[in-house]
């Protein structure tokens, strides 16, 4: 499969992502599409790992092996980013009873 | 067309259009499932690039753990219902045009790339005996500190979601002294 197809699918997964984060107000859904944006960058690691592995030849058996050890460390990162964001949110809904990002604009005052 | 590409076409479009579904849901909770949905279609992307322990891996960390956590996250702030307050109209129409802007200059440039393959369904570097004698032989201080950012992360989602307590007998004590003050007529 040429690379080029999931650059493309990548990139747009991505975009969506970015669109969601501008343009919704919920703090949980623009979380999601936080989620979204890691995931499409995840594919496109594993679809760069295989066609670095293609282009090294047969012999070469662990090239390419390193990008999709990229994706689970940002696996990893994006657990613990969950929890601690999640802990944020619930924070701030209990201090304001709402979710809404407008509402977080107390630093700007 | 093989059956890969007919494969990669289908769960192309089937992420592109469950991302779509979770930008634009109006309830939370169906939010939650698109998305649910879009990591199955990626770790099917995982599957036909041959890279089973990531597809498993997603599967399992970012469906079963993430998602449930969003999932108990917004049942438990009871977000379901549908009316979430909407950004001001022309705010909407610009950040969606700031973001196919960034597409657009993204695809122009990316548009001349040089079309090499990726290997769909063959290699074995995506199998868990790979990926993990290059894990524990190449990366094992960034997997032990890895456990480090779990545990710091753990902590601090218990101190950030815990009720304030540190501050609440403080400010409690400060009460029971006013209302002693109060009822002694002081």
């Amino acid at each position: 499969m040429d690379i080029r197809y999931y650059l493309f699918l990548s990139l747009a997964l991505f975009v969506i992502g970015i669109m969601g984060v501008l343009t919704r107000r919920n703090a949980i859904i623009v979380f999601m599409c936080i989620e979204l944006m890691l995931n499409a960058v995840n594919l496109l690691l594993v679809a760069f790992s295989k066609m670095h592995h293609l282009a090294a030849g047969a012999g070469a058996s662990t090239v390419g092996s390193e990008g999709q050890l990229f994706v689970f460390f940002i696996m990893v990162v994006a657990a613990a980013e969950v929890s601690v964001g999640l802990a944020i949110i619930v924070m701030l809904y209990r201090n304001t009873h709402s979710v809404d990002v407008n509402f977080l604009n107390r630093l700007k005052h | 067309m093989g059956i890969t590409q007919l494969l990669f076409w289908i769960l192309a479009i089937a992420s592109l259009f469950s991302a779509l579904m979770v930008v634009t849901s109006k309830n939370p909770v169906y939010s939650v499932i698109w998305l649910i949905i879009t990591f199955f279609t990626i770790s099917g992307h995982y599957v036909l690039l041959n890279a089973q322990f990531l597809a498993i891996v997603n599967i399992i960390v970012y469906a079963g753990a993430i998602m449930v956590l969003f999932l108990f996250v917004i049942m438990l702030m009871n977000l379901s219902k549908e009316t979430e307050p909407q950004k001001n109209k022309w705010l909407r129409l610009i950040g969606a045009l700031a973001g196919g802007c960034l597409m657009l200059v993204l695809v122009a440039a990316l548009k001349d790339t040089a079309g090499k393959d990726a290997e769909l369904g063959t290699g074995s570097i995506g199998l868990i005996q790979n990926l993990g004698s290059v894990l524990f032989h190449d990366y094992v201080v960034p997997f032990e500190i890895s456990s480090i950012l779990f545990l710091s992360a753990m902590v601090g989602a218990v101190v950030i979601g815990k009720k304030e307590e540190r501050t609440g007998p403080r400010e409690g004590n400060r009460q029971l002294v006013e209302d002693a003050k109060e009822s002694m007529g002081v």
